[in-house]
């Protein structure tokens, strides 16, 4: 089983039978090195075929997903998506696919660019993809952003911690959910964990409110000040807050951390037996 | 003059460069009832001297316009050509000829255009008639511009021109008609459509008396609002003043709204449904954080889509 027998499998359980004869031809003609035009006309006319509805994927094919890419999580794919992405997967390898996908990229309509970048998560050349993933990452569009953000195995896998930061951070800023970022807690580190506890504070200084959920990527990685602010959290009247204070307390190695968690003896066994997560926050 | 207030209607503007228009403009154009709009590629006021500039406007329409009209809950939908004063730039227009199936073939590219004559040269005769043969290959509907000088001759020769090329008049809109050209243009079965501007193409009130006289039969509103004097409340101004002057409802339905998408809707890429099924704008997930709107939002309309 690859990636891309894996799609084919799902768009011929959703696609006419017409559409996906269509697809598998210009899935032929792109593997065996077509020329670059018909791979963007390809590439856009792909829709008029698959359509958009959602693949609506069950576990099994989720699970079998997860398995062959790790952290590749299609639940909230669509069909022209899919097709897409097999297509992309269609291209042979090496540098010449790899500049095609890049111009691809620059003239991308908005359904385009996010399932390029949900490709992202089964093309191959990773490093080569990494300008125009980066750009994403730099979208005013929240619909492209959020396709390189969350659910996708890519930027855990490849991003240097500048580009992995800029994009944790923004996903606090523009209210995405952060939880659904892959390997989110795999990849905390102290600059990202000072940029977050910077943008509390600009946040209480402007009475704006945010998700505690910022605290889960400060925890492991708190310095004096976080610690302070962790410590006035758990004291506080807000019940969330208190929550998401004690685990990101409970993340953290420094041994204050545990001195401080000990003001609240409840909130703390809660957060060592397991039974308050960052999902049930 | 005391203005007479809108009334709120399901609109379209099929015909309108919202580069160039500010947020506001988007808003007072939801609040009105505009649900849709189609942005044709035509010139930016600066002639362009690289294909790399026509290249990130076309990808603009089809991109980061889209997304901006969504967040006001307009549909936006664009059509891609070379404008006719731009052809006369040759070497130019060769690099753009060849950029534009890469675009034509796109989600929500509702015809090629606008094409036509500006100056009626020897260029703009050879990109027109290889955008129309482009047309014919995608199976899109065709926006023509008709020219500012000498209009009535070029009006007619565009049709001709088209007729030549075995495109059938009903896949044709005209843009830019007055009292002149508009009687040929109905008469030989293509699109009129009427572009108002305040001071110089076409007022409201003369839209009024032609639609009174010719009917609403293929004839379209639009505004044609670009980076120059020009109105995005166009479309729903016509629509309230030709009401308040005694056209029907079904006929300023059919010109500021129903004639667009019949029209374009050949081209398959713009149905009803695309606006009537959006989901309800949640404005907590579209408008926060560094979005256009940052963190404001328009205020939220009673009726999402904007449906009277």
């Amino acid at each position: 089983m690859s990636a891309q027998t894996l799609l084919l499998d799902w768009l011929k359980a959703r696609l006419t039978p017409e559409a996906l004869a269509w697809l598998e031809e210009k899935a032929a003609l792109i593997a065996t090195g077509a020329p670059e035009k018909t791979v963007f006309t390809t590439f856009s006319s792909c829709i008029r075929y698959s359509g958009k509805a959602p693949l609506n994927l069950e576990s099994a094919a989720l699970k079998a997903a997860g398995s062959e890419v790790p952290g590749w999580n299609p639940s909230d794919w669509t069909c022209d998506q899919a097709a897409r992405a097999f297509l992309l997967t269609s291209l042979p390898p090496g540098p010449g696919s790899a500049a095609t996908l890049g111009r691809l990229w620059q003239t991308a309509d908005v359904g385009e660019a996010v399932a390029l970048q949900k490709s992202l998560a089964v093309l191959a050349n990773p490093e080569g993809q990494m300008p125009w993933a980066r750009e994403a990452i730099r979208s005013n569009i929240k619909a492209v952003f959020e396709a390189i953000t969350l659910r996708n195995p890519y930027p855990a896998l490849h991003f240097d911690n500048v580009g992995w930061n800029q994009m944790v951070v923004k996903t606090f800023f523009v209210d995405s959910p952060m939880h659904e970022i892959e390997g989110l807690d795999r990849r905390v580190n102290p600059p990202l964990a000072r940029m977050l506890a910077d943008l509390a504070h600009e946040r209480w200084a402007a009475g704006r409110a945010f998700s505690p959920q910022l605290w889960r990527c400060v925890g492991p990685c708190a310095d004096e000040r976080a610690l302070e602010d962790l410590k006035k959290l758990l004291g506080s009247a807000a019940p969330t807050e208190k929550r998401a204070a004690a685990l990101a307390l409970k993340s953290c190695p420094d041994p204050r951390a545990a001195t401080i968690l000990e003001a609240d003896p409840a909130l703390a066994a809660a957060a060592r037996d397991g039974s308050l997560t960052w999902e049930n926050l | 003059m005391a203005e007479t207030p809108l009334r709120k209607r399901r609109l379209i503007d099929p015909h309108i460069h919202m580069v160039s228009r500010t947020t506001d403009d988007y808003q007072a154009m939801a609040n009105a009832g505009v649900v849709a709009v189609i942005e044709p590629a035509f010139w930016t006021g600066q002639p362009r001297t690289e294909i790399g500039t026509f290249k990130d406007y076309f990808s603009c329409l089809v991109g980061f316009e889209r997304f901006r009209a969504s967040q006001f809950g307009i549909k936006h939908y664009c059509t891609i050509g070379l404008n006719s004063k731009e052809a006369n730039n040759e070497a130019l227009a060769e690099e753009v000829i060849e950029l534009l199936p890469r675009f034509a073939g796109k989600e929500g590219v509702v015809a090629i255009g606008e094409i036509g004559y500006d100056e009626m040269t020897k260029a703009e005769e050879k990109f027109f008639r290889i955008q129309l043969e482009l047309a014919k290959e995608m199976d899109l509907p065709v926006m023509i511009h008709t020219p500012h000088r000498n209009k009535k001759v070029g009006t007619s020769r565009s049709m001709d021109v088209c007729m030549e090329h075995g495109i059938p008049p009903s896949k044709v809109v005209i843009d830019h008609n007055n009292e002149e050209t508009c009687k040929e243009v109905l008469d030989r079965g293509f699109w009129a459509a009427f572009t108002i501007y305040p001071k110089t193409k076409m007022g409201n009130q003369r839209m009024v008396d032609i639609a009174k006289r010719y009917g609403s039969d293929r004839v379209i509103v639009d505004s044609s609002a670009d980076w120059g004097n020009s109105d995005a409340l166009a479309v729903p101004k016509t629509a309230n003043l030709m009401i308040t002057s005694g056209i029907s409802e079904a006929a300023v339905d059919a010109m500021c709204y129903g004639n667009a998408l019949l029209a374009y809707g050949q081209s398959g890429q713009m149905k009803e449904s695309d606006w009537l099924d959006a989901a309800v704008i949640d404005p907590k997930r579209e408008f926060e954080g560094n979005s256009l709107l940052r963190g404001g939002g328009p205020e939220a309309p009673e009726d999402s889509r904007l449906i009277v």
